[in-house]
């Protein structure tokens, strides 16, 4: 604790994106993935103005494109349920490379692909620029209650003493000679998972006996609340506004 | 497991992020009656442990591997309350800083995981350790079937939400019955290890399983021939 360690996906870095005040940052992603989904199905232009939009805004963040393509992964399940959508679907048939498919549920898949892959990116780059406690900070400012980001904060500050207490029995468990490879071994991995609990929720009434020691009195201390620029409003809203010609695009031209 | 971007439409997303914000809402209050005022460091570090728990890999044979959702596990050993905070925590977290499962999901993954699952699991143990003998080793049962149970009653409310602002054209029936028994067949698995996991804790440490306290209450009561009245202290 202490350190300066940021997360799984943040990628250090001092742009215009990583300075901007998270709230600022979390609306204007959340505004543009509305519009995203918004933006009718049948057209093609919209979409491309959407990625070439959110293009611009991660070359602004200077994260590498490969940094992020690479964590695009975790889209993969439901890029399996949309190359089955033009099988299942019903309505109309079409040929598609001789293989008979429904149409609407060709159109489906493609907005499905589109719109959870902007989706995904602009996630990633929320999270690749904003650190933790300043997406915290942002969520105390877009009045989310505030127990909750409380809970969130501990979350954040001890998933990596959590994950790393799973690493050493997972270490341990395997210096014993223990292999897990089929169900037969889930009692051994669910024993584990019980200590952890036992372990987490112990740790958890250490925490609350040392904060009510410290002087915790039912919340924490507000953290500092900085004045925002009209300068970085401007910035955040420059992604959903071109979202917003462009999803009005799509409706329009429909 | 997690909903993304574009599933669902936007009237359809907004409405199930205003039912995962009134169930939050409702959630903050119950969860300071389940834990008092170390609400906030205990829900914290449960939901790290469920955050944790995900990440466990288990082997379901032929190089495939599956992982718990944890909402019942969580009910039964934290309450249901405080399971909620857990499992919306859990899924913020997941949102903002992994970009797994969409923003605009939020609200609709909340509402399946963080409400559906985790209130359905935890009625069905409760209706269960109605039916099994009042015994603590009557508890992980009944959390494997909470477990069970809590999957396919997810699967399905996303399967009604679908019809409802789906964006795909696909037979509510197919669907619904895709649904049901893929995710009877990840059930299965849940509630076994929802079992194992809770059986595990019940063993060593019996008062920290919200689900059997009462039972443990009324054990040591038996014990030394106290009334039955001695249940009401928490």
């Amino acid at each position: 604790m202490g350190a300066d360690h940021g997360h799984a996906l943040h990628y250090h870095g001092h742009s215009v994106i990583h300075r901007l005040p998270a709230h600022l940052k979390i609306v204007s992603a959340l505004a543009f993935v509305l519009l995203v989904v918004a933006t009718p199905r049948e057209a093609t232009w919209p979409y491309a103005v959407h990625l070439a939009a959110l293009l611009l805004a991660i070359r602004a963040a200077r994260v590498p494109a490969a940094y992020l393509m690479k964590r695009l992964v975790v889209e993969v399940p439901f890029v399996v349920f949309a190359a089955l959508l033009p099988f299942v679907a019903t309505g109309p048939r079409t040929n598609l490379l001789g293989v008979s498919v429904s149409q609407p549920g060709l159109v489906a898949a493609w907005a499905l692909l589109a719109k959870g892959t902007l989706g995904v990116l602009t996630a990633l780059l929320l999270a690749a620029t904003t650190e933790p406690r300043d997406l915290l900070a942002g969520l105390t400012r877009l009045r989310l209650p505030g127990q909750l980001v409380e809970i969130m904060g501990f979350m954040v500050r001890y998933v990596e003493v959590v994950a790393g207490e799973l690493r050493r029995m997972s270490i341990a468990r395997t210096s014993r000679g223990f292999d897990a490879r089929s169900p037969r071994h889930w009692p051994v991995l669910a024993r584990s998972l019980g200590t952890l609990f036992v372990r987490s929720y112990e740790r958890g009434e250490r925490v609350h006996l040392a904060m009510l020691s410290r002087g915790y009195a039912g919340s924490l201390p507000a953290l500092d609340v900085v004045a925002v620029r009209r300068t970085e409003v401007m910035a955040a809203a420059a992604l959903p506004a071109v979202a917003a010609i462009a999803a009005l695009w799509g409706v329009v031209g429909r | 497991m997690h909903v993304p971007d574009g599933f669902l439409d936007v009237p359809t997303s907004l409405a199930t992020a205003a039912v995962a914000a009134a169930a939050v809402a409702f959630a903050l209050r119950g969860a300071r009656r389940e834990l008092d005022d170390r609400a906030a460091p205990l829900a914290g570090l449960v939901a790290t442990f469920v955050f944790a728990a995900q990440m466990v890999n288990f082997p379901v044979g032929a190089g495939t591997s599956g992982h718990l959702i944890g909402a019942a596990l969580a009910a039964v050993l934290v309450g249901p309350w405080t399971a909620t905070l857990c499992l919306t925590v859990v899924l913020l977290v997941q949102g903002l800083l992994f970009a797994d499962g969409g923003l605009t999901a939020l609200g609709t993954n909340v509402t399946l995981m963080g409400v559906v699952a985790v209130w359905i699991g935890y009625a069905a143990f409760r209706l269960a350790l109605l039916a099994l003998p009042r015994r603590v080793g009557s508890v992980p049962l009944a959390a494997g079937l909470g477990g069970f149970v809590s999957v396919p009653a997810a699967a399905l409310s996303f399967a009604g939400l679908f019809a409802v602002g789906g964006t795909a054209p696909i037979d509510a029936g197919t669907l619904v019955a895709a649904m049901a028994s893929i995710h009877s067949l990840i059930g299965i698995g849940e509630g076994v290890l929802t079992a194992l996991v809770v059986g595990s804790v019940v063993v060593v440490r019996p008062d920290l399983v919200h689900g059997a306290r009462r039972l443990r209450a009324a054990a040591v009561a038996a014990e030394f021939g106290v009334a039955e009245s001695a249940e009401a202290r928490p």
